[in-house]
């Protein structure tokens, strides 16, 4: 483990974490928007948020 | 004086997450864990090279993780140090090797001696095993050793909690579905809880995601996924240690199901949109299918890395908490992490649902991508 490995990592997970932050801040606003979707941006919002999780989790295990 | 029950509750649930912290942090002498072999400890304390002597505190938690990562011959519940005793169940050893090789775990004493089975012997090495010649020596290499390794269809720690799992699941769910005939389908008991999952699968999970149509023929693969999935993460999280989902060949069986069925049920418009895509220029139709053919293999692979490291990285998070009991040997530290590892192991729950739902919801999207009708018949 070197690193820039480590740094790479970081920086892949920082990213990954504003990506999800802004599903998740999205999804309020559309569900406060519209309240009766609630369930439907919520299921998207979750696909999404896994979706980015999955890169996250592989630049963690790739270092 | 009226007892409310919400308090009771409380306890009950608060003593059930506690459980894994109990195994955990157990003490050397468990008076209630089997022991199984005690008795045949001296001569592996004879030779004290072979095992690096007293590691410090750090590595030997870090050694722990490791080993409760990893899939184990041997069902262990303790050890103790000095004396270098496991306590525990010893599980069968299945080996191909010019023929079958069946013999118990307990003679591999924990990795510590050589095992004899008709005249071969074979040695545990990181929990693989390795055939070596009557001294038990490992040629090693780089750091690996390049002993030839017999296929292992060892009964392992792992596939005793798959059985586990196999089984209650058989059980449950037959159970309940005759007591639906039984009380005219009217849920009854444990079905209480199970139907509102089972309906939620189908109406939120499957219909939306594949079609009125064609679900119903998937719904049972989903449902067993669903349940699988979600009982083996829940079982990760009780105690004996159990670490099935966070292991990656069952991840990359389950995604590779999943694959099979999407390939093998998949429809006419899939192949060919996904081989020749209509409506592109012809320069671009084979660059397109390279692409949509690395896709299939992409997503099966993002399923099983997902669930994998999601669990893996649970329960290394959890467990180093805990041992940070044993680095800081403070009362502030102490309970500094066992609040943490206590709302953690809520959190797990929380994610041990999830990673079963997103399981099965990516697994019905593959799902109604190969049956999509071709209802856009005049945009190309």
């Amino acid at each position: 483990m070197q690193i820039p490995e480590i740094v790479g990592a970081g920086l892949i997970v920082i990213g990954a974490g504003l990506g999800i932050g802004k599903i998740g801040g999205s999804a309020m606003d559309a569900i406060a928007r519209q309240p009766e979707a609630s369930g439907k941006i919520q299921t998207a919002m979750i696909i999404a948020a896994a979706l980015i999780e999955g890169i996250g989790f592989a630049a963690l295990f790739a270092k | 004086m009226v007892i409310s029950k919400k308090p009771l509750h409380f306890i009950l649930v608060a003593m059930l997450a506690f459980l894994p912290l109990v195994t955990i942090a157990n003490t050397t002498n468990d008076p209630t864990t089997v022991e199984d072999h005690k008795t045949a400890k001296t001569e592996a304390n004879s030779n004290p090279e072979e095992h690096a002597e007293p590691l410090d505190q750090k590595s030997k938690i870090k050694e722990f993780i490791n080993h409760h990562l990893l899939d184990s011959h041997s069902f262990n519940f303790n050890a103790n140090e000095e004396t270098k005793e496991h306590y525990g169940v010893a599980l069968p050893v299945i080996l191909w090797d010019n023929g079958i090789q069946i013999f118990s775990s307990s003679k591999f004493h924990d990795g510590e001696e050589v095992a004899e089975s008709n005249g071969n012997f074979y040695v545990l090495h990181h929990e693989k095993i390795y055939k070596t010649d009557a001294s038990g020596k490992l040629n090693e290499e780089h750091g690996h050793p390049t002993n030839v390794r017999p296929i292992d269809f060892s009964i392992t720690k792992s596939v005793i909690g798959i059985l586990l799992v196999a089984i209650l699941m058989f059980v449950l769910f037959t159970s309940l579905a005759k007591s639906y005939s039984k009380n005219g389908g009217i849920s009854k008991g444990i079905g209480r809880i199970f139907e509102p999952l089972v309906l939620y699968i189908r109406d939120e999970i499957a219909i939306p995601n594949i079609g009125e149509k064609g679900y119903k023929k998937y719904m049972s693969y989903l449902l067993t996924v669903f349940f699988f999935i979600f009982f083996l993460n829940i079982l990760g999280l009780a105690p004996f240690g159990f670490n099935i989902t966070g292991n990656i060949t069952i991840t990359l069986s389950l995604a590779l199901l999943t694959y099979l069925i999407t390939t093998v049920t998949a429809n006419k418009n899939y192949w060919s949109h996904m081989l020749w895509m209509p409506g592109v220029p012809v320069v671009l139709k084979p660059v397109l299918a390279i692409i949509e053919l690395l896709g299939t293999i992409i997503k099966p692979f993002s399923l099983m890395i997902r669930l994998y490291a999601n669990m893996m990285a649970g329960h290394v998070v959890l467990m180093s908490i805990i041992g940070l009991m044993f680095i800081f040997k403070s009362w502030l530290g102490s309970s500094l992490s066992f609040v943490l590892a206590f709302s953690l192991s809520i959190l797990e729950i929380l994610v041990a649902f999830l990673q079963a739902y997103i399981f099965t919801m990516l697994t019905s999207l593959y799902f109604g991508a190969g049956n999509e009708e071709h209802h856009h018949e005049e945009a190309h």
